[in-house]
């Protein structure tokens, strides 16, 4: 067979069921058990960060020698 | 050692470019290898100078690197007006051809300045708010900065020297004649070195968020950002014919190739126009209504069904051709289909608006932001309609179809991006509020009003002359000639062009608002006072 049936086969057949299967799979996936929690923390997040969180980069950066002291002593 | 690497690079380029510029074999090629030498001849110079000084950092820690937004959200706004301002006058060509002036020929010609008004009002206009909405959304959802560095600043100038090189390309007759897609090959070169820095920044940004979900509108401004990369480089498969030449020939011919660009040019709708902009929709609608997206599961499923569904309905352009009927009619089946998740998207953003609705009456931004989901709604039940063969039968090739798309052009599109600006201009240069609300509530009426017209005169013009192209009399004759069509349909390129007038002004008085507000409108107050002022 030339590329273009197999490839149109394939494309009609598995490819086919299997994105199929996918869609139908997201949105059971949407309404799975504890998803709703989930979600309405996921729809909060435009209303969190007005600053960028802390990215342990700063110059005079405390942090990373406080978190490595805690991890020392085992206290995490 | 990196300036020393840096002026070797840009040495490399001047020469080049000097060489293309001495070996052109056409006028915008020319012009472009001019531009370029400009363009690295400058920079060179500006390293040279700077040789040795210590890089400043690119922002502050601490906050969120909004260089390239503020100057992306300029941008929107300058090329929103140069773009409409093409639109109108192309507009009055068509009811005035005498408008096409034959001293500025072949420049002015209405052929020429066409794609000039759609590439600048969909790719500078609508690119622009794009990129910088996406770069100003992506972190304040991941609550981290943008990853890469400066390499967000080479997206921006990047992509906006990709539009001049466009623009001018178009001017001087460089153009592969692709619909949406016009650009010749080294332009479409640079186009994607630029599309897959701006993937990186992106999605290096995701991938250090701080936040544990990928918040909706980041799916929708990936999805946009992966799927033009796709389309861009799989319709612009050319082989130039001299390296030293603008001219390309494409790889695909015949009926295969329309195929393809009909792929890419709905997509470009459905991903350029519709995915990105959603995304900007499913931030700037919950900020701006200060309420949460009225449904996340919703949000989840509107996103996977519009994947899934919007790549199959390109060929519903192309109805009647040698394009086989099982295709076409695949296309307008998922064109049908794609109603409900467009229709599930619309709802979603309105109902976000439950239990704050009397914020219409006071907020104008608000305003737009529903107006310009109720233009969504409208154009994405339009569509589908028209893409029904029998109904496509009368509407193609008329003056329907640009209704059709300035609906969603100028309704969806244009009306977010306003909300959108209107929203970002305070944040960024942090003044408590637009300058002028009233001017706020002026551009409103202008721009709906000029969309109404827009709209309405397409609709009684495309209607009116497919309806002369196949009437026929008693024994089977044409009763219209071709020219018979375009004398009945002056009155309502008046009117639309009338419509664009009003569009056009609207626009004008937001620059004037945005540029107050920067200038003149008090500070607010600072969130983090002891943070010294940079």
């Amino acid at each position: 067979m030339d590329m273009y049936s197999t490839l149109r086969e394939i494309a009609d057949s598995w490819v086919l069921l299997g994105l199929t299967l996918f869609f139908i799979g997201t949105v059971f996936w949407a309404f799975r058990p504890g998803s709703r929690d989930l979600h309405s923390d996921a729809s909060a997040i435009p209303f969190r960060d007005d600053e960028p969180r802390c990215q342990n980069a700063c110059p005079d950066c405390t942090c990373k020698g406080a978190i490595a002291a805690l991890e020392e002593r085992h206290d995490v | 050692m990196w300036d020393g690497f840096r002026l070797i690079l840009l040495g490399i380029v001047i020469l080049i470019s000097a060489m293309a510029a001495n070996w052109a074999r056409d006028v915008a090629y020319q012009v472009h290898a001019l531009l370029i030498l400009l363009i690295a001849s400058g920079m060179f110079y500006w390293v040279l100078r700077n040789t040795g000084e210590e890089a400043r950092p690119s922002a502050p820690l601490g906050h969120y690197m909004d260089g390239p937004v503020r100057a992306g959200v300029i941008a929107t706004a300058f090329w929103g007006v140069a773009g409409f301002l093409v639109g109108t006058f192309i507009a009055f060509q068509l009811a005035f051809p005498v408008l096409n002036i034959d001293w500025a020929q072949p420049y002015a010609n209405f052929g020429r300045l066409r794609p000039l008004h759609t590439s600048a009002v969909i790719f500078a206009f609508g690119g622009n708010a794009l990129i910088c909405t996406s770069f100003y959304v992506v972190q304040r959802t991941s609550a981290t900065r943008l990853w890469g560095g400066n390499l967000a600043w080479f997206v921006f100038w990047g992509y906006n020297l990709f539009i001049v090189m466009a623009a001018t390309g178009y001017l001087l007759g460089a153009t592969q004649s692709k619909e949406y897609a016009e650009p010749e090959w080294y332009v479409d070169i640079w186009l994607t070195i630029v599309w897959l820095s701006y993937l990186a920044v992106f999605l290096g940004t995701i991938i250090k968020r701080k936040e544990r979900h990928i918040y909706v509108a980041n799916w929708f401004f990936l999805a946009f950002i992966v799927t033009v990369a796709m389309l861009h480089v799989v319709n612009n498969l050319s082989v130039p014919v001299s390296i030293w030449g603008s001219k390309s020939v494409q790889l695909f011919a015949g009926v295969q190739d329309a195929m393809t660009q009909w792929w890419y040019g709905h997509n470009a709708v459905g991903f350029f126009l519709t995915a990105g902009f959603l995304g900007m929709m499913y931030y700037f609608v919950p900020k701006q209504a200060g309420r949460p997206v009225f449904s996340y599961k919703l949000s989840i499923i509107h996103f996977w069904a519009l994947i899934f569904l919007y790549i199959w309905a390109g060929p519903h352009h192309l109805h009647y051709t040698a394009l086989p009927d099982w295709a076409a009619t695949l296309g307008m089946v998922f064109s049908i289909i794609l109603w409900m998740p467009s229709w599930g998207g619309m709802i979603n953003g309105l109902m976000t608006l439950q239990g704050a609705w009397d914020k219409l009456r006071t907020d104008p931004i608000i305003r737009m932001m529903v107006i310009s989901l109720a233009f969504y709604g409208m154009s994405t039940f339009e569509g589908p309609v028209m893409s029904i063969r029998a109904v496509n039968s009368l509407s193609h090739y008329t003056d329907w179809t640009i209704g059709h798309v300035h609906s969603g052009a100028l309704g969806w599109n244009g009306m977010i991006t306003f909300g959108a600006l209107y929203f970002l201009t305070p944040k960024l240069w942090n003044r408590a509020s637009m300058y002028s609300i009233s001017a706020i509530n002026w551009h409103f009426w202008l721009a709906t009003i000029g969309i109404v017209l827009y709209a309405a005169s397409m609709w009684v013009s495309g209607i009116m002359e497919g309806l002369m192209w196949r009437e026929v009399d008693a024994q089977g004759f044409l009763v219209n000639s071709f020219a018979d069509t375009v004398a009945a349909k002056f009155p309502m390129y008046v009117v639309r062009g009338l419509g664009g007038v009003m569009y056009l002004s609207g626009a004008l008085i937001m620059v004037w608002n945005m540029w107050m507000t920067i200038r003149r409108a008090p500070e607010a107050v600072s969130r983090n006072a002891a943070v010294p002022a940079e």
